[in-house]
C-alpha cells in the first residue's frame, strides 16, 4: 500500500495535548442538548407517523411512538387512498440516485485525473472554468432547461433528472484535489515505462487509489440526488415522481392536512439515507472535514 | 537468404515501434481532452447554453402557451423593477437569509469550538450534529410545518407553558420568517460546525500555547486566536450560505399546509424570489417564461453583489489580533 493518501493523513493529527481544553460535565450536558435538538425533529416525524391523526390534538401532546405505523404505511402504498404512486416514487429515486452517483464518481475521477496529473494545453484555464461553474445558481437556467426538455421529449421522464447531473464541477474539483496529493507521480511514470497507455494508468493506478474519496463523493452525490426537489418538481409530475415530489404531493392533497400520512411518507423517504448514515456516517463526517481542509 | 530474413524482421519491428510511438504521442495528446470532455459537453448542453438562452428569453415575451414570441428589449426588466411583488420577494428573501445565516454561523462557531475540546465519543457527537444535513429539504419543511402548527404544534404548546398565547406562525411576516429560519438553521448548523472544526484542527498548537502563557482563557483564545485563524473557512461558509440562502425555495414553498401554489402565504409574507420565479413560470396558468427569465437574472445579480459585499465584510476580521 504505497498509495495511501499521505497528504490527507496530516489532518488526522494525534489528539492535542491542551490540558486546559479537556471537556467538563457542563460541556457534555450542552452537547447532549445539541444532540437532542438534532435528533428530535426526526424522532417526532416517527411519533406522528405512528399514531392516527386524533393523537395530534392530545393535550399534553403524546411524545412516544404509537402502534399505527404499519397502518399508515399501508395507506401510503395504497393507490386508492393516496393520490400518488409511492412505490414507484421510491423505485424512481433509487434508479436516478444510483445512475447519477456511479456516473459522477467515474467521470469526475477521469476529469480530476486529467487535471491533476496530465499536462495539456489550456489545462489551467479550463480548470478555472470548472470552478467558475460552481458559482452559477441552479435557478438561473431552469427556464431554458425546461424548454430544452420539451424539445428532447423528456418532460415527466427520468432522463430529465438524470442527464444534467451526470458529472458535476464539485466532483471534478474534489477528485483533482485528492488525486494530486494521493497519487505519486513516480507511480504513474512507472506504469508508463511498463508500457501502460493512459487509460490503463487510470484504470489500474488511479482508480484504486481514489477509493476513499470516491466513497465520500458517492455518498454525498447519492444524498443530494435523493433529496433534490426544485428541478424534479418542475420537470416531473405526480404520475412519474421521485420520492421528494411524491412526499410534497401528499402534503398538498387535502385541505385538512393528514399529518399521520404526510409524516409517514416523510419518514419512509428519509429512512434509506438514515440507514446509510448510520452505517457510513463516520466516513461522511471525515469526508466533509477533509474537503474543508483542502477547499 | 540470411540477409533478407534478418532485414525483414528489423524493418517490421522498426515500423511497428514507429507506429507505437505515434500512437503513444496521440494517446498523451488526446487523452486529457477526452477525459475532461464529458464534463464540458454536459455543462455545455445543460449549463452554459441554458444560461445564455435565459438572457435571450428575458428579452422576449416568450410564453409557453403562445406559439410565437417576439423581441421586446428590456421591457421585462423595467416592468420587474416596478413590480411590487418582486420587491416584496426580495425583502422576504433577504430577511429570511439574515435571520437564518447570522445565528447559524455564530452557533456553528460555538459548536465547533466545543467539539474541538478533547471529548469522549467524539464521533458520536460529530455524527449527531451532521444528522440534519442528511434530512431532505422536503422532510425538514414538512416536519417543521407540523411543529409550527397553529393549533396542535409542539412549539406553541411549549410557548403556552411559559404563558405565551398560540402564535399563528404562518400568518405573520416576522413569525413566518422566524419559523423558516429555524428550519434552515437546523439543517445547516452542524455541517458548518464540522467545516469550522476541520479548520480549527489545522491551527498549530504553538499559537494556543503562546496565548496560554499570556493567560488567555478559553473563550478569549476563541475570539483572538481561533476565529482569525479560520477566516478563510468563515469566508467560504458565508459565501456558500449566501448562494444557498438567497435561492431559498423548498421550505417556504411547503410551509403552507395546503399547497396553494407558490405565493408564500395569503399576503405573500414569505414569498422568496425563487418562489416568485416559479410562480411566474410554472406556478399557475401564466407560463410567463420571458418575465421569469428576467427574475432569474436579477436573482443572479443579487447573489453576486451580496456575495461580494459579504466577502469584503468578512475580510475585515483582523488576523493582527492574534
Amino acid at each position: 500500500m504505497s498509495i495511501v493518501p499521505y497528504r490527507l493523513r496530516t489532518s488526522a493529527r494525534p489528539r492535542r495535548s491542551r490540558g486546559h481544553d479537556r471537556a467538563g460535565p457542563l460541556t457534555y450536558v450542552g452537547l447532549l442538548l445539541l444532540v437532542a435538538f438534532s435528533v428530535f425533529p426526526l424522532y417526532w416525524s416517527f411519533v406522528v407517523a405512528s399514531h392516527d391523526n386524533s393523537a395530534l390534538g392530545a393535550y399534553p401532546p403524546v411524545l412516544t411512538p404509537g402502534g399505527n405505523f404499519r397502518e399508515n404505511v399501508d395507506r401510503l402504498f395504497n393507490a386508492g387512498i393516496v393520490n400518488v404512486d409511492f412505490a414507484k416514487a421510491l423505485v424512481n429515486s433509487a434508479i436516478v440516485a444510483s445512475v447519477v452517483t456511479l456516473s459522477v464518481v467515474f467521470f469526475s475521477a477521469l476529469a480530476g485525473f486529467a487535471f491533476a496529473k496530465l499536462s495539456f494545453r489550456g489545462s489551467k484555464l479550463l480548470f478555472v472554468v470548472v470552478i467558475a461553474t460552481l458559482i452559477v445558481p441552479v435557478q438561473l437556467g431552469v427556464i431554458p432547461l425546461y424548454i430544452e426538455m420539451i424539445h428532447f421529449g423528456w418532460i415527466n421522464r427520468l432522463q430529465a433528472v438524470i442527464a444534467p447531473f451526470l458529472v458535476t464541477a464539485f466532483g471534478v474539483f474534489l477528485m483533482r484535489q485528492y488525486i494530486s496529493g494521493a497519487v505519486p507521480n513516480e507511480l504513474i511514470d512507472a506504469a508508463r515505462v511498463d508500457g501502460c497507455h493512459t487509460m490503463r494508468v487510470f484504470w489500474h493506478v488511479v482508480l484504486p487509489a481514489v477509493r476513499p474519496i470516491a466513497a465520500v463523493l458517492g455518498l454525498l452525490t447519492f444524498m443530494n440526488t435523493w433529496n433534490d426537489f426544485f428541478w424534479p418538481l418542475i420537470v416531473l409530475t405526480p404520475h412519474n415522481p421521485t420520492v421528494q415530489v411524491a412526499v410534497s404531493t401528499l402534503a398538498g392533497s387535502a385541505y385538512v392536512p393528514d399529518y399521520a400520512l404526510i409524516l409517514s411518507g416523510t419518514f419512509v423517504s428519509i429512512l434509506p439515507l438514515l440507514a446509510v448514515f448510520l452505517v457510513l456516517g463516520k466516513q461522511i463526517v471525515g469526508g466533509i472535514m477533509k474537503g474543508a481542509v483542502k477547499g | 537468404m540470411s540477409d533478407g530474413a534478418a532485414a525483414a524482421p528489423t524493418h517490421v519491428a522498426r515500423r511497428r515501434s514507429a507506429t507505437r510511438r505515434r500512437l503513444r504521442r496521440l494517446d498523451t495528446k488526446l487523452s486529457p481532452y477526452l477525459y475532461i470532455a464529458p464534463f464540458f459537453v454536459l455543462f455545455g448542453i445543460f449549463g452554459i447554453f441554458p444560461l445564455l438562452y435565459t438572457a435571450w428569453v428575458s428579452l422576449t415575451d416568450r410564453n409557453l402557451l403562445a406559439p410565437t414570441s417576439s423581441f421586446i428589449g428590456l421591457q421585462n426588466y423595467s416592468e420587474l423593477l416596478r413590480d411590487e411583488y418582486f420587491w416584496n420577494a426580495v425583502v422576504n428573501t433577504l430577511g429570511i437569509w439574515v435571520l437564518s445565516t447570522v445565528p447559524q454561523l455564530v452557533l456553528a462557531l460555538v459548536i465547533a469550538h466545543v467539539l474541538n475540546r478533547s471529548l469522549r465519543v467524539r464521533t458520536f457527537f460529530r455524527m449527531s450534529v451532521l444528522l440534519p444535513q442528511v434530512t431532505s429539504l422536503v422532510a425538514v419543511a414538512l416536519i417543521f410545518t407540523q411543529l409550527f402548527g397553529y393549533r396542535y404544534g409542539l412549539v406553541n404548546y411549549l410557548l403556552n407553558q411559559v404563558g405565551i398565547e398560540n402564535v399563528n406562525w404562518e400568518a405573520g411576516r416576522l413569525s413566518s420568517w422566524i419559523a423558516l429560519s429555524t428550519m434552515v438553521t437546523w439543517r445547516w448548523v452542524g455541517y458548518n460546525a464540522l467545516l469550522y472544526l476541520a479548520a480549527m484542527q489545522s491551527i498549530p498548537d504553538e499559537l494556543y500555547e503562546a496565548s496560554a502563557v499570556d493567560g488567555a482563557r478559553s473563550w478569549r483564545q476563541f475570539i483572538h486566536v481561533t476565529v482569525p485563524m479560520i477566516r478563510p473557512t468563515i469566508i467560504f461558509t458565508v459565501i456558500i450560505s449566501t448562494i444557498g440562502g438567497l435561492q431559498l425555495f423548498t421550505e417556504p414553498f411547503l410551509f403552507q399546509p395546503v399547497k396553494s401554489g407558490s405565493t408564500g402565504g395569503s399576503g405573500r409574507q414569505y414569498q422568496t424570489v425563487s418562489m416568485y420565479l416559479y410562480e411566474k413560470a410554472f406556478g399557475g396558468t401564466q407560463f410567463d417564461f420571458g418575465y421569469a427569465a428576467a427574475i432569474a437574472w436579477c436573482l443572479f445579480l443579487l447573489i453576486a453583489v451580496i456575495s461580494f459585499v459579504n466577502y469584503l465584510l468578512v475580510r475585515t476580521i483582523r488576523s493582527a489580533d492574534a
